[in-house]
């Protein structure tokens, strides 16, 4: 986490390729220790994490609560719906009324992109982005990028096809940006109607075409939303898997295919795709449990430490 | 009709460079003021380092937020920021709450600002009754309770039909249309200029092509109806061509851009702080460059602030969550000497007749001028002095300005507004 920002994971530019290794070794490290028959570690035993959702979220949530718990974090969850939320309360003045309890980190998840933004502007607390609107949902381009150097081996020079709703996914904004960071190639597949305009900008090459993905190491599938039809992004759903769905005549043998969940069987993953062996769908949610455990040891432990030495706390510990 | 509340009229004397565009005035000069009349304007042969007289400024497009926002802006204190920005004149929106879309809503405006404006201040009527863009208001009466011109601004006239109808019927009132353009269906859930920054940041985009397109089919018909127009706070490249090729056919067009589109870029967006977030957007270094372009050519013939007030809980939030706008009068004129002047991209000449006699023209109001007979409408300027923009630093209601923080070059001395010393700082 850069200088400036070195508080908070607010978005994959907060982030140096240095920040992004580190924090996979540490990830590394904790997979491990998860292997231990007794899987939790002391670490960060007194810390407080609260998990602030704005939306409705299973994986995430679920997958930062198991995360602070496993370093032995107490954890606090807020949800959007039974709280002073739903009173009218400003995003600010809850920031406030939880700050009172000095909290380490605020985990949050928005509707609108900037909130994670003004949070972190109003409290004390190590602020991680968990999804703002369209915009970034860092952890997830982390969890993605363990994934795919724990599979392939290696980052630099791979090549990644993310394919379906650009226009609307926070989680390929971020991917492509981290895939840039760390020198691997992003190209984005999708019909014109789901590209953003100008975002080519962030390093990235567009293609309309499905065929594009052959020459992918990785396909990795977006959600497809049926909202979407209503606001005639595309025709329908049919014609939409029909010229876009990954099908397990479009996967060539040796590629491997993600998915950030949650999957529409039938809709942008074939169900013989989702259940293959190139599948890396049930790993990406192991590898979002041990990166969102080394997010919060790196920002609540000494930042910029050599990989080596963390990996030595990690023993110790 | 311009209204203010009345005062005693002031007697002084100003020794600075004085430039009078309309005047062809340029050079030392003393002028001297009597009793609220200009009654000497006499070379000298020297006159203060940096100090600038220039003809007072007009703002076509001020939001004074009266009535129902009160918390926001008044009449008094909205007026109090003109006067400390150089104005001798503002022109307020009315879309209020309720609307100004009567002759009573507006009769008591006019009443209230004889009783607390500290500058002349007129008010415009909306174009549709309650800006809902279905019927049209009761433009005749309106004129004759004092409605400088017509307006929905904040929102389109969507209707081609409605328009039509307006722009014909305008000629009974006989006061020009001043047109928002925006095309909804290309804007919609818009907060963002469309483009490199929107794709990155992931914010939806408010495409330059949702105004270009209004801009052009409210050329179209305004040249069909024969009638004059006045385009609000234009933000795109393909607007001012518009603009450029329908004067140059003859239409009666005249047209803004706000010191934010011409100093600044969507580049600024990046900070996700809700004070950059107006309405059209920031666009791009070319847009930007298109629009200096237009008010060196005379494309575009006005500056106007768009001075939007917004109470500081509500552009407290999440960039999406936060109303457009941001205020501008008290900081107009040191922007654009900052930004555009001093970076030669803009000669002073052409800011100073663009903030006064243009928008004056455009909006059929009298012209300041520096010349002996003439009611003093007068801002003495200081181009060296610099200050920061702060918070605590506004007469206005409201801070929600996109120069918090910023160091300016160029300040305001006095403004003379109407006879009367209005500011001194």
């Amino acid at each position: 986490m850069t200088e400036r920002n070195r508080r908070h994971l607010l978005g994959v530019g907060d982030l140096t390729r240095d920040d992004v290794e580190r924090i996979l070794d540490t990830a590394r490290g904790l997979e491990r220790s998860l292997d231990r028959e007794l899987k939790k570690l002391p670490t960060l035993r007194g810390r407080l994490v609260v998990n602030l959702f704005y939306e409705s979220s299973t994986r995430t949530l679920s997958s930062f609560e198991l995360a602070a718990k496993r370093l032995s974090a107490d954890t606090m969850v807020l949800r959007a719906s039974g709280s002073s939320v739903d009173k009218g309360e400003s995003l600010r003045d809850t920031a406030l009324t939880l700050a009172a309890y000095d909290p380490d980190v605020i985990v949050i998840r928005h509707p609108h992109i900037g909130a994670p933004h003004l949070v972190a502007g109003a409290t004390a607390a190590h602020v991680v982005n968990a999804g703002d609107g369209k915009h970034q949902h860092p952890t997830q381009a982390l969890l993605d990028l363990y994934t795919i150097r724990e599979a392939l081996g290696r980052l630099d020079g791979v090549s990644v096809a993310i394919v379906g709703d650009v226009l609307h996914s926070r989680v390929a904004r971020s991917l492509v940006e981290a895939l840039v960071l760390v020198g691997a190639d992003a190209v984005l597949v999708a019909p014109p109607t789901l590209l953003p305009r100008g975002i080519e900008a962030l390093g990235c090459s567009v293609s309309h075409s499905i065929e594009t993905i052959a020459d992918a190491d990785v396909v990795y599938v977006l959600r497809m939303q049926a909202e979407r039809m209503e606001a005639a992004y595309v025709p329908s759903l049919r014609e939409y898997t029909a010229l876009y769905g990954v099908t397990p005549g479009r996967v060539r043998p040796g590629q491997v295919v993600m998915h950030p969940g949650p999957m529409n069987r039938g809709v942008e993953i074939d169900p013989r795709v989702a259940d293959s062996d190139a599948s890396l769908v049930t790993t990406q949610v192991r590898s979002g449990l041990v990166v969102r455990m080394a997010v919060l040891y790196d920002l609540l432990t000494a930042p910029g430490l050599p990989s080596a030495v963390a990996a030595s706390v990690l023993e110790v510990a | 009709m311009l209204a203010c509340r009345n005062g005693r009229l002031d007697s002084l004397t100003i020794r600075a460079r004085a430039i009078d565009p309309v005047a062809g005035l340029e050079g030392p000069a003393k002028v001297t003021v009597e009793d609220g009349i200009v009654t000497a304007v006499e070379s000298v042969s020297a006159a203060p380092e940096g100090l600038v007289l220039a003809p007072a400024f007009v703002d076509p497009h001020v939001h004074l937020r009266t009535p129902g926002r009160e918390d926001e802006e008044t009449i008094a204190s909205g007026t109090e920021a003109a006067a400390a920005g150089g104005y001798c004149a503002i022109v307020a929106m009315p879309n209020t709450e309720p609307v100004v879309d009567t002759a009573a809503v507006l009769q008591s405006l006019v009443e209230r600002a004889h009783e607390e404006a500290v500058v002349p201040t007129g008010f415009t009527a909306a174009i549709s009754k309650g800006q809902r863009g279905e019927e049209l208001t009761e433009m005749a009466e309106l004129a004759a309770a004092g409605a400088i011109a017509f307006t929905d601004d904040g929102r389109p006239v969507v209707s081609a039909g409605l328009m039509r109808r307006a722009l014909a019927y305008s000629a009974v009132a006989d006061r020009p249309l001043a047109l928002h353009c925006e095309e909804p269906s290309l804007s919609s859930g818009g907060q963002m200029h469309e483009g490199r920054i929107s794709a990155e940041l992931g914010l939806t985009g408010w495409p330059s092509v949702a105004e270009s397109l209004m801009v052009a089919r409210d050329l179209a018909l305004a040249a069909y109806e024969g009638r004059p127009v006045h385009l609000q706070h234009l933000s795109a490249t393909e607007s001012v061509d518009a603009v450029r090729r329908a004067r140059a056919a003859g239409v009666r067009v005249s047209a803004e851009a706000s010191p934010h589109h011409l100093c600044t870029t969507d580049e600024v967006v990046r900070t996700l702080d809700a004070n950059v977030k107006m309405n059209p957007p920031l666009r791009t270094e070319d847009d930007r460059r298109a629009l200096v372009e237009g008010l060196l050519d005379g494309t575009i013939d006005c500056i106007a602030t768009d001075h939007a007030p917004h109470a500081r809980h509500e552009k407290d939030a999440p960039f999406e969550e936060a109303p457009f706008g941001v205020i501008g009068l008290e900081t107009a004129f040191a922007a654009l000497n900052t930004f555009l002047v001093r970076t030669g991209e803009v000669p002073l000449a052409t800011i100073l007749e663009r903030m006064s006699a243009g928008p004056a023209r455009a909006l059929g109001l009298p012209v300041p001028r520096i010349a002996v007979g003439e009611r003093a409408n007068l801002v003495l300027l200081d181009l060296d002095s610099e200050w920061t923009v702060r918070e605590d630093g506004f007469r206005s209601r409201s801070a929600n300005s996109w120069l918090l923080g910023r160091t300016l070059t160029g300040a305001v001395v006095k403004t003379v507004a109407d006879g009367r010393v209005v500011f001194a700082a």
